[in-house]
């Protein structure tokens, strides 16, 4: 029996993760990832969670613990933001690598120098190479659900992969909404408790993880680790419509659409400016302006195939990206662009650098977005345009 | 109760072919070690020498399951394992980080120090050989003053850190030092530690021939000379109470202890030693003996956590 | 064939890094006649090529590397270094 509750997304991401019967928690504190791991702190002390949490000493040791932890057949759960992500970095190649199914909740923050706590996406996609199957939120109840399906997703035996469940700083991380919290035993029915393969309580077979690998050997780890991305691509959706089936909810699997059926136009957006996005079309739609949004809820595997099918025929495209890669300009962008290569009827698109180190994405600068596709459809920039960046300031 | 060889288990956890260099301690420590603790271990192994020792894929010289990690984060990962182990109930594996001194003294420092904080259920061994070895014999904080290493060519300025003492005061349930010229002695701080819980810290003493230019041969003769001059002091403190082990306890006696020049002098590395850097040798040796008085003196050293 | 699976996972095996027997420059040889079984070299042996025997030890020599410390330890000077041909 559902019941709802009032909660921040970092809660949000604490019952999700408590709900998942997590059995070994390992983080560092962060701002704002902090509410996370003391909710949670809290759970386990006076709440009756059954985990064990190690309190590192840094987030490197936080995601080692996970891995040593997770080696060891233990369901594990850390969480962090920008630099603490930057600094566990390492670690985080190493959990994608050694194919262990650790859940991360990331609450994107922008990256220093100078120093900043609001949003950013930039940290969250600096890890895309890592093996991660990665997501990001617009709400604190898909953080919740999110976090219970990274869990059926990163223990499937076709994935084993870790899962990293990003959310915007602030706007979701600590802002209080009302949120359905399933039941237990919905949940125990959703994500019963796998069978347990770790190697290193095999005494009767030892083995040893890692070792030394010649040449010979080495690259096709990675690509039993690329096939297992494409097995994840599947499952993401399959265990999309299982929770919709179970729960009531769903999140499209890797690709949310808002007014896409007719649209002829498309914001692409990742993460909680899809609020905003979603308030610019309705606003177009008056307007007479046939626009839609095309929200990328899953970074990694990327959803090519999902988006190809999404983007083809529109005539044109806006692409908004929170994260900046100095001399290519939006990741999103680039990679958007690069999956639609070859596509028939491709569409014309245009990528917007907006919302850096948490500055606020305005519902008339994405209105603007879509009316320079209308108006100059055939022009096609080569660089991203900045939106709101202050020329007064620059010298 | 003393322990003899004919005591010690015919089982090798540790298997003959691997790269080990010849003569090489951390081999000779690991077949010990794992003796010691028998198959109901998993073993945690950062970047080092002992990364190397395991051959390559797809065979280890393992005898027991071993998780590799990256450098700085073995006793974290342990920290997880012994966690995970506690969530399950499972109350009667060992799990060892084997650890050289880079990895524990300067990359892995943070780690170490926190998982000692946290009292993490684990035995630490640092197999100390006094450099990054494995890498071409470049120089850590544990390796001696007036050392050659790669990176310090005329010989290093800084003395070597103290670990041993580090760990004592982080107060955790035992911290001891070890040679692999005393294998009987290492082996039962081993079992010891073994018994109890929380962190156990074994620094393990490891001549290397190749980086401390002596011959293969050498290895143990080295290690042995360490301890009858004095500069490497066997010892135990074990639930805050400190014990001087039997291979230092004629040591004591400054005028038991052989000729340093014994000890430097069978080691390439210490062939451009300047007198400076041999009285500063000398120096900290006196300054070791004089605390281990002190400790033997007040016999609590700390409460432990 | 060995086929890999998705975790890299080793075997224990003896000579991971091959025959290391291989490396030897001069082999230890034991006189029995002098061995008083105190296991010493047993003990030292970085490889665990000196094993148990019934009266005395026996050295294995596929892979022993020929380091010498048995030959160094050895309280009865039972070994001695003989060089490989």
């Amino acid at each position: 029996m559902a019941k709802h509750k009032v909660m921040s997304g970092n809660y949000a991401v604490a019952y999700g993760a408590a709900l998942s019967r997590v059995e070994l928690i390992s983080a560092y504190p962060i701002t704002p990832q902090t509410s996370v791991v003391e909710k949670l702190s809290e759970m386990i002390e006076t709440g009756g969670l059954n985990a064990k949490l190690v309190r590192v000493e840094s987030e490197h040791s936080a995601l080692a613990a996970c891995i040593g932890g997770a080696s060891a057949g233990a369901r594990t759960f850390t969480a962090t933001s920008s630099h603490g992500l930057l600094y566990m970095n390492e670690m985080v190649f190493w959990a994608g690598y050694g194919r262990l199914p650790v859940v991360m909740a990331v609450i994107t923050r922008s990256i220093a120098p100078p120093w900043g706590i609001w949003s950013e996406h930039t940290d969250l996609l600096a890890q895309r190479d890592t093996g991660w199957v990665t997501m990001m939120v617009q709400s604190n109840q898909e953080a919740l659900d999110s976090i219970i399906q990274a869990y059926a997703i990163a223990e499937d035996e076709d994935v084993m992969l870790p899962v990293m469940v990003g959310l915007d700083a602030f706007t979701v991380s600590h802002t209080s909404v009302p949120v359905e919290l399933p039941s237990q035993e919905e949940v125990d029915r959703f994500l019963p408790r796998g069978a347990d393969h770790s190697y290193l309580l095999d005494f009767a077979r030892p083995k040893t993880m890692g070792n030394l690998a010649y040449p010979e050997w080495n690259m096709e780890f990675r690509y039993l680790l690329e096939k297992a991305m494409k097995n994840a691509e599947r499952k993401i959706i399959t265990v999309d419509k299982k929770f919709s089936s179970e729960f009531g909810r769903t999140y499209g699997g890797s690709v949310e659409h808002y007014r896409m059926e007719d649209a002829k136009y498309a914001v692409v957006v990742v993460g909680a400016p899809a609020g905003e996005a979603k308030d610019a079309v309705d606003l177009l739609r008056k307007r007479g302006i046939d626009a839609g949004v095309v929200r990328v809820r899953v970074i990694r595997p990327f959803p090519k195939v999902a988006l190809r099918s999404s983007l083809a025929g529109l005539k044109g495209v806006a692409v908004l990206d929170r994260d900046i890669s100095p001399g290519l300009g939006g990741i999103l962008f680039s990679e958007l662009t690069s999956a639609l290569y070859g596509v028939k009827r491709p569409p014309a698109v245009r990528g917007f650098i907006a919302g850096l180190g948490g500055r606020e994405i305005k519902v008339e600068d994405i209105i603007y977005t879509v009316e320079s596709l209308v108006t100059s459809v055939e022009e096609g920039p080569a660089d991203n345009e900045w939106l709101d960046v202050k020329k007064e300031l620059l010298p | 109760m003393i322990l003899k060889i004919r005591d010690l288990p015919n089982e090798e956890y540790w298997l003959e072919g691997n790269p080990a260099c010849h003569g090489c301690p951390a081999a000779i420590g690991l077949r010990m070690a794992l003796k010691a603790l028998g198959p109901r271990t998993v073993m945690v192994v950062p970047a080092g020498c002992v990364t190397i020792i395991q051959g390559s894929y797809p065979k280890t010289s393992a005898g027991v399951p071993l998780m590799n990690i990256a450098f700085a984060a073995a006793s974290s990962a342990a920290s997880g394992v012994a966690a995970a182990l506690d969530f399950k109930g499972i109350k009667d594996v060992n799990v060892l980080v084997w650890a050289g001194d880079g990895a524990t003294s300067d990359i892995g420092m943070a780690s170490i120090s926190g998982a000692a904080e946290r009292n993490a259920d684990i035995i630490y061994v640092c197999y100390d050989n006094e450099a990054y070895m494995n890498t071409g014999v470049q120089r850590s904080s544990s390796t001696p003053i007036g050392a050659w290493t790669t990176t310090t060519v005329t010989g290093k300025v800084e003395p070597k850190k103290d670990l041993p003492s580090i760990m004592m005061m982080h107060r955790v349930p035992y911290v001891a030092t070890a040679s692999v010229a005393y294998p009987l002695d290492f082996i039962e701080k081993i079992q010891k530690a073994a018994k109890m819980r929380g962190f156990k810290y074994i620094h393990l003493h490891s001549p290397c021939p190749p980086g401390w230019k002596f011959p293969s041969e050498k290895t143990i003769e080295v290690g042995r000379l360490a301890v009858q001059t004095g500069s490497w002091i066997t010892f135990e403190v074990e639930n805050g109470v400190f014990k001087l082990s039997n291979p230092s306890l004629p040591f004591v006696n400054k005028g038991r202890r052989r000729s340093l020049d014994l000890y430097l002098k069978a080691q390439g590395r210490f062939a451009r030693m300047t007198p400076e850097e041999k009285a500063k040798f000398e120096g900290a040796i006196e300054e070791n003996w004089t605390m281990v008085e002190n400790y033997i003196k007040i016999s609590k050293v700390y409460t432990p956590r | 064939m060995t086929k890999i699976a998705a975790v890299p996972l080793s075997v224990p095996s003896l000579g991971s890094a091959g025959e290391t027997g291989h490396w030897r420059t001069e082999r230890p040889i034991l006189e029995e006649s002098k061995c008083i079984n105190c296991l010493f070299c047993w003990m030292y042996c970085p490889e665990g090529s000196i094993h148990k025997g019934e009266k005395v030890v026996w050295i294995d020599y596929r892979f022993c590397k020929g380091c010498g410390i048995c030959m160094n330890e050895c309280p009865t000077k039972a070994i001695t270094m003989v060089k490989e041909e």
